[in-house]
């Protein structure tokens, strides 16, 4: 059997070698902006039932970001929900016969929280500026400088293990059923796939979200603060 | 004899073995308190289950790292190399 750790070379492009996940990457990369595109291209004040459709996806999105987090959702919306869909495309482009899901290679899911690590720093460093985003760092109080720090690395490498993990595993897992049974028994367990995906894009979205209005609100000068109480609530994870 | 294949396989198995226990109580033990809070206030029950799935996802993690570690361990141990 295939190691999960190793990826497949399709074929080599001068020195890079292309495997089967950046295809895919690309493939699900170009129909989301084409789709966007398409679907965006005649938007009007009465909704014809496609742009309907696509209120009620962007809608959602935002009740999302506002039920998790507090936050107004409008600066966060393009990449979070970019995010969330991406996601949740590699993880059902396993739907299509011979794919394997991009997110099942670690490079993928590497990738994909590096960019949730720079997100933090751009957001935390746009809404309060370098300062505040570095005062972050000494919230509550300054004995936990360290262990923020180090959270802030292990917090994106858990990200990563847990979309990987909870992906690869299982495409794993069906491969076995399959070798082991016959044809159509691995049935049950994609359907079961499909959940794990839509719920593993939501938990990435979501968890970037968490990260990057908590750095925003603690790099936040006090009185903005004051005016937000509910947002001390929030859920820490 | 080399003991090494041996004994990564083993502790493969282990690995994700006792590394389910916890997730799966613990999961076990959210899913209940999750089900009385919607009983008592079933209006609530969006919030909750939300809120329930995410946190699933996390004690999930913990096992998921267990089979990470069982995947190194078979396929691309640095022992065996």
């Amino acid at each position: 059997m295939n190691s999960p750790l190793e990826s497949v070379v399709l074929f080599q492009l001068g020195p890079v070698s292309i495997t089967q996940a950046v295809v895919t990457t690309w493939a699900i990369m170009l129909v989301l902006v084409l789709g966007a595109l398409l679907l965006t291209r005649r938007l009007e004040l009465r909704p014809t039932r496609r742009q309907a459709m696509l209120e009620l996806v962007v809608a959602a999105l935002d009740t999302q970001i506002i039920e998790t987090t507090g936050a107004e959702p409008a600066p966060y919306r393009g990449f979070i929900g970019t995010l969330f869909l991406f996601i949740l495309a590699a993880n059902w482009s396993s739907l299509v016969p011979g794919l394997e899901p991009p997110t099942a290679q670690l490079e993928t899911d590497a990738a994909l929280a590096i960019l949730v690590f720079l997100s933090v720093i751009w957001f935390g460093v746009r809404g309060g500026g370098v300062v505040g985003y570095l005062k972050s760092f000494a919230a509550p109080n300054p004995v936990m400088i360290p262990l923020n720090m180090l959270q802030s690395l292990t917090r994106v490498f858990s990200m990563f293990v847990r979309l990987f993990g909870n992906v690869m595993s299982g495409v794993f897992v069906i491969g076995i059923v399959a070798s082991l049974t016959g044809f159509l028994v691995p049935i049950p367990l994609m359907a079961l796939d499909l959940l794990t995906g839509l719920v593993q894009a939501y938990i990435f979205a979501v968890l970037a979200m968490v990260f990057i209005s908590a750095t925003v609100k603690d790099g936040r000068p006090e009185e903005t603060d004051a005016k937000l109480p509910h947002s001390s609530k929030k859920k820490e994870f | 004899m080399d003991y090494a294949p041996l004994a990564s396989i083993f502790c493969a198995a282990f690995a994700v073995a006792f590394g389910a226990i916890g997730p799966a109580l613990a999961e076990g033990r959210a899913v209940a308190a999750a089900m009385d809070a919607i009983a008592r206030q079933p209006e609530a029950a969006n919030t909750i289950s939300r809120t329930l799935f995410v946190g699933l996802a996390m004690i999930e993690t913990t096992a998921i790292y267990c089979l990470v570690i069982a995947l190194l361990l078979l396929f691309a141990n640095p022992l065996l190399a």
